[in-house]
């Protein structure tokens, strides 16, 4: 039994939808393009510049590497629900006021790799922070302030536990 | 680009999946993690009438311990691997690899098996189950069959899995905790496309080196092994004498291919470097207190 259309039951961003799909659509075009969630970006369309991740059953990948048929049952977050979340408004506010981004493009993917390194609440080594955000390009800002806005807010963090 | 159009179909199990791939041969392709077969759907470099997907497949997702084997289910994920306390302790090789499998997003969904099966040339986990004298356990609807790692990887993306088989496991003996390992990579970004890179296993007797086991990719068709390096390296002190004879060996075990990542000369050269340095880390790693 095989299908070219599927139903999909999905949560996305905390909603539950059920959607029919083309299974040669993959999931960042089924976000942006049925859902209209346009903060996650395509740039590559094949797994090297980092502009599409986004977070499913919480852990990042590629959403130009997913199927959105491969998305039935689970939970995806895109940058527009984890910012709704707050998780990581301390970054988006150190990424502000070190003008971490130019253009913009290459942002919520970074934010949604950086969301994990958060997670683990420890402190990073400006090498283990470049290695973490090893898959996301940047072509406007070198690299060098979101090192630091990451490295604020790991900073911030451990000194308010 | 989007992908050209196939059909899909979710294996819910095992058997399921061994009798889709039964059906359609050559014509299906198993969709794992997906982070080597979308990009090439993406581009349209692969053309699949229909992709079956194994990810529901749960009880390919483990790591276990049994004797003095550690068996990785196929599709047990990069990230998994590497956080494996099995694996740390038993395959530090496989555990020194996986940072330098491409990066954090595509190691959270690709897996284990995928990479071994399907033998990228530019792949860090193939060279380290070849260097580890690992098993792959196939199945098909015909049954199960093993095959060792050593007569496996057959050319470029060539091995001898048949189409209708699914690599559902990994079996690879624990490494000594006193032996030498160590895996070195050069790439122009960490976690790009491997430009030469090889894992290297041997043991260590009264200062000398009593066996070496060298694998090489990125610059081979194949994980190779460097057979004539290996015997030069072979009850032999580690010194200056060494280290220049397995610089002029090893253009006899490697025939480096040229391709975006550098020129068959400069590969040659390369891996000529980084056996030096894979060499002297196993040694420090080895005389450090543990």
């Amino acid at each position: 039994m095989s299908e070219e259309n599927c139903e999909i039951a999905l949560t996305v961003n905390g909603e539950m939808l059920t959607k029919t799909v083309n299974v040669r659509q993959h999931l960042v075009d089924f976000l942006r393009l049925e859902l209209g969630l346009t903060g996650s970006h395509l740039g590559c369309e094949h797994g090297i510049c980092g502009a599409c991740s986004i977070r499913v059953d919480g852990s990042v990948v590629r959403g130009c590497l997913m199927l959105a048929v491969q998305a039935d049952g689970t939970d995806v977050m895109t940058i527009e629900g984890l910012t709704a979340t707050g998780e990581i408004s301390d970054l988006q506010k150190n990424f502000v006021d070190r003008n971490a981004l130019q253009c913009g493009f290459c942002t919520p993917g970074m934010l949604l790799t950086l969301a994990e390194l958060l997670r683990k609440s420890k402190p990073s080594s400006r090498a283990e922070i470049r290695e973490h955000i090893s898959g996301n390009y940047c072509r406007c800002t070198g690299y060098h302030a979101i090192v630091d806005a990451v490295e604020t807010t790991i900073n911030d963090r451990l000194g308010e536990n | 680009m989007k992908a050209p159009k196939f059909s899909y179909s979710r294996g819910e199990s095992l058997d399921q999946v061994l009798m889709l791939l039964n059906e359609h041969g050559e014509e299906g392709q198993i969709l794992a993690g997906g982070q080597s077969l979308m990009p090439t759907l993406n581009m349209r470099l692969s053309n699949p009438k229909i992709l079956i997907d194994i990810n529901h497949l749960n009880e390919l997702n483990n790591i276990s311990l049994n004797d003095d084997i550690v068996c990785i289910g196929a599709l047990s994920r990069h990230s998994e691997v590497g956080r494996s306390p099995i694996v740390e302790r038993y395959l530090p090789l496989i555990a020194d690899a996986i940072p330098h499998v491409a990066h954090i997003a595509v190691r959270n969904r690709g897996t284990f098996g995928g990479s071994v099966a399907l033998a990228d040339p530019a792949a860090e986990l193939p060279a380290c189950v070849l260097a580890l004298g690992g098993t792959l356990v196939l199945q098909s609807v015909r049954g199960i069959r093993k095959i060792i790692a050593d007569e496996y990887f057959l050319g470029l993306y060539e091995t001898e899995r048949k189409p209708d088989e699914l690599l559902i496991e990994v079996q690879i003996p624990v490494q000594d905790p006193s032996a030498l390992s160590a895996f070195v990579e050069l790439s122009q970004r960490k976690g790009d496309y491997a430009i030469a890179g090889l894992a290297f296993v041997g043991t260590l007797e009264n200062q000398l080196i009593k066996t070496a086991k060298l694998v090489y990719f990125g610059s081979e068709t194949k994980p190779t092994l460097a057979k004539n390096t290996m015997a030069v390296l072979t009850n032999t002190p580690w010194d200056d004498k060494t280290r220049k004879l397995i610089a002029e060996t090893l253009g006899q075990d490697l025939d480096p291919m040229t391709n975006l990542q550098g020129s068959a000369k400069m590969k040659l050269h390369l891996q000529k470097v980084l056996t030096g340095r894979a060499i002297d880390l196993a040694l420090e790693k080895a005389q450090a207190p543990r």
